[in-house]
């Protein structure tokens, strides 16, 4: 059982050390990392999902339950306790999606069900998230960018299931991105989400502040931006009706502060 | 002498693993001298010796088949290395030949293959893959999680024999294990022989004759409706 991941520090592109010795993470915790484009959030998430060994550029190391963690994590995807979904938005697999789901479901899950099963499930959580939904017979590299990140998303969810899952900016993907926050977060695991937002940063235990390639800060979410994150959480459903709207090929009309109002 | 033999299709990185190597190599002490085998061109050998000054040296295979060129030169090459006072010597091939597979008895066997090239590439390469040791996995800084996972279960399901690791040979992230495997491999030793068995030879083209049709050979040749049959002169 993991308990916890430890991440100790490295250094920064310029070589100076990071702002935090190192930084425990726990079961159940919600975490962000935020910085500038450029100072090593996806490397910070590459890190962890290596299980670095102090031979990265960033010279970071990664423990699970405050030890090196065990080869057979390396060695067997089934064995794997991270989930990575990375910034990519396009697949280079050439194949149809059923038989790239089916090959990775074989190797990754633990469950006993049946492929089948695990297949539609994995693709009903995915067309909760993207617009036109994705069928199995489409080719993996047929699929849109949105289309692509909701898949990624479903199969580390559903397929992987494990107790660690690491996102790189989730919202930059035109998926129904608080569907996705909800089905998530109704999972008890380790979440690490890289993101630019708000809403998202907020609802995380803490954030780490990343600057020049290292860890800078580490901020936790106080008891005022609690607060806040209610506030926040209304402007960006309304800027979410507004965005649907636009989608869907309406006008935007009345008053902006009614569609606050009103939600 | 401990030897390495790498091959792979062109670009996936086979030169970017080896310098990682040479690097972790000299840092722990070890002479590595390098050797290219290329068709027609390679700079890999000035490159290295470039960047680290250790002996290098290249040759081209021309009319040979560059893995069959190997097995012609590799005796010598093992005698250059040790007279440059070298313990390690690491030998990259062109990689173009896909009946045949370079490695040999002794030393280790490296396929380096890219995580972003299709699907069915394990499929594709034959020997090459199913004879070697480890089967290096590059660029997977350029693809999800999940297509590195897929990639690998494509490649176990060829060469459920054959160990695969995964780097990231820009950084060289995950070289350390691949320098483990070198460490442990059987020392190159007189009497070494080639691995698997070399295709069927031998028909009229390989000796230069350049007529369209089987009709127009004879040895081992083929028939676009039946298998390979023997026709004699
Ligand atoms: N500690 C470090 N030492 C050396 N290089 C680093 C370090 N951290 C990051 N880098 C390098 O900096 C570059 C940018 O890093 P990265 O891609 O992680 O940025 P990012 O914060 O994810 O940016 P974006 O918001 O654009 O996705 C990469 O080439 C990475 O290798
Ligand atoms: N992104 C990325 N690029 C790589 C990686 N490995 C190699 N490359 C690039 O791929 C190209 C070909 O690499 P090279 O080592 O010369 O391939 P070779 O022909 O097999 O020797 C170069 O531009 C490398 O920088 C990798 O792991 N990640
Ligand atoms: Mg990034
Ligand atoms: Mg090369
Ligand atoms: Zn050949």
């Amino acid at each position: 059982m993991i308990e916890t991941i430890t991440i100790v520090s490295g250094h920064g592109k310029d070589g100076t050390p990071e702002a935090v010795d190192q930084l425990e993470l726990r079961m159940g915790d919600v975490v962000s990392i935020v910085g500038p484009t450029g100072s090593g959030k996806t490397t910070l998430i590459n890190d962890i999902e290596l299980f670095a060994d102090g031979t990265t550029p960033t010279g970071r190391r990664v423990l699970i339950n405050g030890a090196a963690p065990p080869d057979e994590y390396r060695e067997n995807p089934a064995n794997h306790p991270i989930a990575l979904i990375t910034q990519h938005t396009t697949f280079l697999s050439d194949l149809p999606v059923g038989e790239f789901l089916a090959t990775h479901a074989r190797i990754r899950s633990k469950t006993e069900r049946d492929v089948e099963a695990l297949l539609e499930e994995t693709l009903e959580f995915a067309n909760q998230l993207t617009g036109e939904p994705i069928q199995t017979e489409m080719r993996m590299t047929e699929l849109s960018g949105g289309q692509t990140r909701a898949l990624l998303i479903a199969d580390a969810t559903i397929i992987c299931d494990t107790p660690i899952v690491l996102l790189d900016e989730v919202e930059n993907a035109g998926i129904h991105r608080t569907r996705a926050l909800e089905l998530l977060r109704r999972r008890r695991k380790i979440f690490i989400f890289v993101t630019h937002d708000p809403r998202i940063a907020l609802l995380s235990d803490y954030r780490i502040v990343m600057r020049g390639g290292k860890i800078a800060d580490v901020l936790y979410t106080d008891a005022a931006e609690r607060a806040y994150a209610h506030e926040v959480s209304k402007l960006d459903d309304a800027l979410c009706i507004l965005r649907d709207k636009i989608r869907h090929g309406e006008r935007l009309t009345g008053h902006l502060l009614e569609v606050f109002a009103c939600n | 002498m401990q030897l390495a033999i790498c091959a792979g299709p062109a670009t996936t990185g086979k030169t970017s693993v080896l310098r990682h190597m040479i690097k972790k190599l000299l840092a722990q002490g070890y002479r590595p001298a390098f050797l290219k085998i290329d068709v027609q061109y390679a700079e890999e050998d000035i490159q290295l010796f470039k960047e680290f000054g250790i002996p290098t040296r290249k040759v081209y295979s021309g009319e040979l088949c560059p893995d069959h060129c190997n097995v012609m030169v590799l005796g010598d090459a093992l005698e250059w290395a040790r007279e440059c006072g070298c313990d390690v010597l690491l030998v990259e091939t062109a990689g173009l030949c896909l009946r045949c597979s370079p490695y040999v008895t002794g030393g280790l066997g490296m396929v380096v293959l890219e995580a972003t090239s299709g699907m069915n590439l394990p499929l594709k390469v034959g020997p090459m893959l199913s004879l070697a040791d480890v089967a290096v996995v590059t660029k997977i800084d350029r693809v999800s999680q999940a297509e590195r996972e897929v990639f690998r279960a494509r490649i176990q399901d060829v060469a459920p024999s054959v160990r695969i690791r995964e780097v990231n040979a820009l950084y060289g992230i995950g070289i350390d294990p691949l320098v483990r495997l070198l460490e442990e491999a059987p020392a190159a030793h007189a009497g070494m022989e080639l691995r698997g068995n070399p295709p069927v030879g031998t028909c009229t083209i390989c000796v230069g004759k350049k007529n369209i049709g089987w009709r127009e050979h004879f040895g081992v040749v083929r028939s676009l409706e039946t298998d390979i049959f023997y026709q004699g002169e």
